[in-house]
Order: structure tokens, then sequence, then C-alpha cells
């Protein structure tokens, strides 16, 4: 588009025509979808605060039961936190790998993702269930209601991720890595960091912090 | 570090490059910063909760950006900035929501009738 320098000098339509971009030209397939998928994550981003918000107004409020210290254990959240963080990099692996056009090695580093993806859920699942049995489920205080809906949230956010991973990992297989594949991995790929960057949250207010409140 | 042309018009393909020396960077510098958050509170090395808490978000933040930086690949660079702008204005919202949910409660909470010892702690 280009910019009017002496616009007294046009007429009308000239003048239209230098600020506004009239005649619609042809994009390339997806190319927006970075940015329009960056802004979903933010608005994801946004779910998240409130969450937060809400566990950082509520978190404190114990209904006379269990808190944090004697409900948290922490070698097992260090555990998780690890599985997610090599599942980060794995998954970076493969973006390196789809770069350079290696679709077996791509697939391979997929699916280590999805190992450590599924061990983190496991070790999630497992923590919610010792919590529930021990007469500490959502319904025991405020602090565990804000408690499972932030962690469950992230948690289910994990599992459509993988879900999706598998779905790529299908297509991948199939079609090879054409250039929406690469795309919906490169999406993929913002998805999953996204979601170590909630956890990063998660283990420092809701773990480390209630520990120490 | 392949292909460092950023082109600005519609043609291009993706909006960032991986490399390998930018993930192994991100995850020494996440191992380090998670590390030492989970170490301070599991051994209590700072003997002060308060000052254990500042520090540990402290380490938070500065990891924040380093997954930014170094996994989600946010530089001014892509899409023209837009990416990062949209980062911004979120951000913004989000300090807004945190410290201004919290400060409205625990001003509420300050301002309630005062209630017997028994009650203390009620969700």
């Amino acid at each position: 588009m280009s910019t009017p320098k002496t616009p007294l000098n046009k007429s009308g339509d000239d003048l239209v025509a230098s600020y506004y971009d009239l005649h619609e030209h042809a994009h390339p397939d997806g190319y927006s979808t970075n940015l329009g998928f960056w802004i979903y994550l933010m608005s994801d981003c946004l779910i998240f605060a409130m969450l937060f918000a809400t566990f950082g107004v509520l978190g404190g409020n114990y209904a006379g039961g269990e808190g944090p210290k004697t409900l948290f254990n922490l070698p097992l959240v260090a555990l998780n936190t690890s599985m997610l963080l090599f599942s980060s990099i794995t998954y970076g692996f493969s973006m390196i790998a789809m770069q350079s056009g290696k679709k077996n090695a791509t697939l391979i580093w997929l699916f280590v993702t999805l190992l450590f993806g599924l061990a983190f859920l496991t070790i999630e699942l497992t923590e919610f269930h010792e919590l529930i049995e021990s007469g500490n489920g959502p319904q025991r205080s405020a602090f565990l209601s804000s408690f499972f809906t932030l962690v469950g949230t992230h948690g289910l956010h994990v599992t459509f991720g993988s879900i999706w991973l598998v779905t790529l990992m299908v297509q991948v297989g199939r079609f090879g890595l054409t250039a929406a594949n690469q795309r919906r991995l490169q999406c993929l790929s913002l998805f999953w960091h996204f979601l170590d960057v909630v956890w990063i949250g998660v283990f420092t207010f809701v773990y480390l912090m209630g520990t120490l409140r | 570090m392949a292909d460092h042309s950023h082109h600005d018009d519609h043609g291009h393909d993706s909006g960032f490059h991986a490399s390998m020396k930018d993930y192994v960077i991100g995850f020494v510098l996440s191992v380090i910063l998670t590390a030492i958050p989970f170490w301070l509170v599991m051994t209590g090395a700072l003997h002060s909760p308060a000052a254990t808490g500042l520090v540990i978000m402290g380490f938070a933040a500065v990891q924040i950006v380093v997954h930014m930086v170094y996994f989600l690949h946010m530089s001014p660079k892509v899409e023209g900035g837009q990416n990062l702008l949209a980062l911004i204005f979120t951000l913004i919202i989000v300090m807004i929501v945190l410290s201004g949910s919290m400060w409205v409660m625990f001003h509420l909470n300050q301002n309630m009738m005062p209630m017997p010892a028994t009650m203390d702690g009620m969700g």
C-alpha cells in the first residue's frame, strides 16, 4: 500500500485508494495461523489468570481441614515438573527434525513427548486420587475447590494436547511433513510450551507458596 | 540457525525457526530455575518464608521469560511484533486481574466482622 504524499492533488477515488486497501489480494494458506493461534493462547492465558486469582483469594480457606503443608508431596511435584520440562525439550527436538524434513525423527520425538505428557498426567491423577481417597476432594474446602479447578484445568489442557499430538502423529505418518502439517505442528508446539509456562505458575504459586503458607 | 532471513511479506512459511542451541539453552536454564526454588522450599534454606516466597516468585518470573524466548521464540521480529504486542497486552490484563483480586479481597477480609477463633479459617 502506498502512503499518500500529496493528498491535496488527488481526486476522491485516488484519495480513498491511497488510504484503504480496496482490492483484496490473495494470501497463501495459513499465513495468519501463527498470529491467530497466538491470540487464542492469550485468551487461554486469561482463563488461567482468573483461576490463579481465585486460588490466590481462596487458597487460605481450609474450612478446618488440612492445608497444603500436609497435603502436598513436593518430591512428587518436582518429578511431575521434570516430566513436563522433558516433554518440552523433546517437542523442540521434534520441531528441529521437522525443519530438516526428517519425518521419522519427527515422529519418534513426538512419541517421546507423548510418553512424557502421559507420565505427567498419570502422576497428576495419582495425586488427585490420593487426595480424594483421603477425604480431601474438591468439596472439602474452598482451598481444595480452587486447587482442583486450577490444576485440573491445566491437566485437561495437557490431556487435549496429548490427543492433538496423537492426531498429528497419524497425520504426519499418513501424509508426511506437508506445509499444512508443519503449520499444525507449530501450533501444537506453541500450545505445548505454553502449558509448560502455565505450570511454572502452578508449581510456584500453588505448591511451593502453598507449602510456605 | 539455518535460515535467518525474516521476511515481512505475507509469503513467509511460518513465524519462527527453532534451533538446537535455543532449546538446549532454554532447557538448561529451566532446570536450574526450577531446581533452586524447590530446593529453597524443601530445605528451608532461607529460614524466612516471606523471603523465600519473594525469591521463588522472582525465579518463576525469570523462568517464564526464558520459556517465552527460547521455547516460544518470542521476539519483536515474529509476525512483525504483533505476537509480542498481544502478549504484552495480555500480561497487563493478567497483572490487573491478579493484583486487583488479591488487593480487593485482602482488604475485604480485613474489614470483615471479627469472628470467634473457632470459626477462623472457614471456607
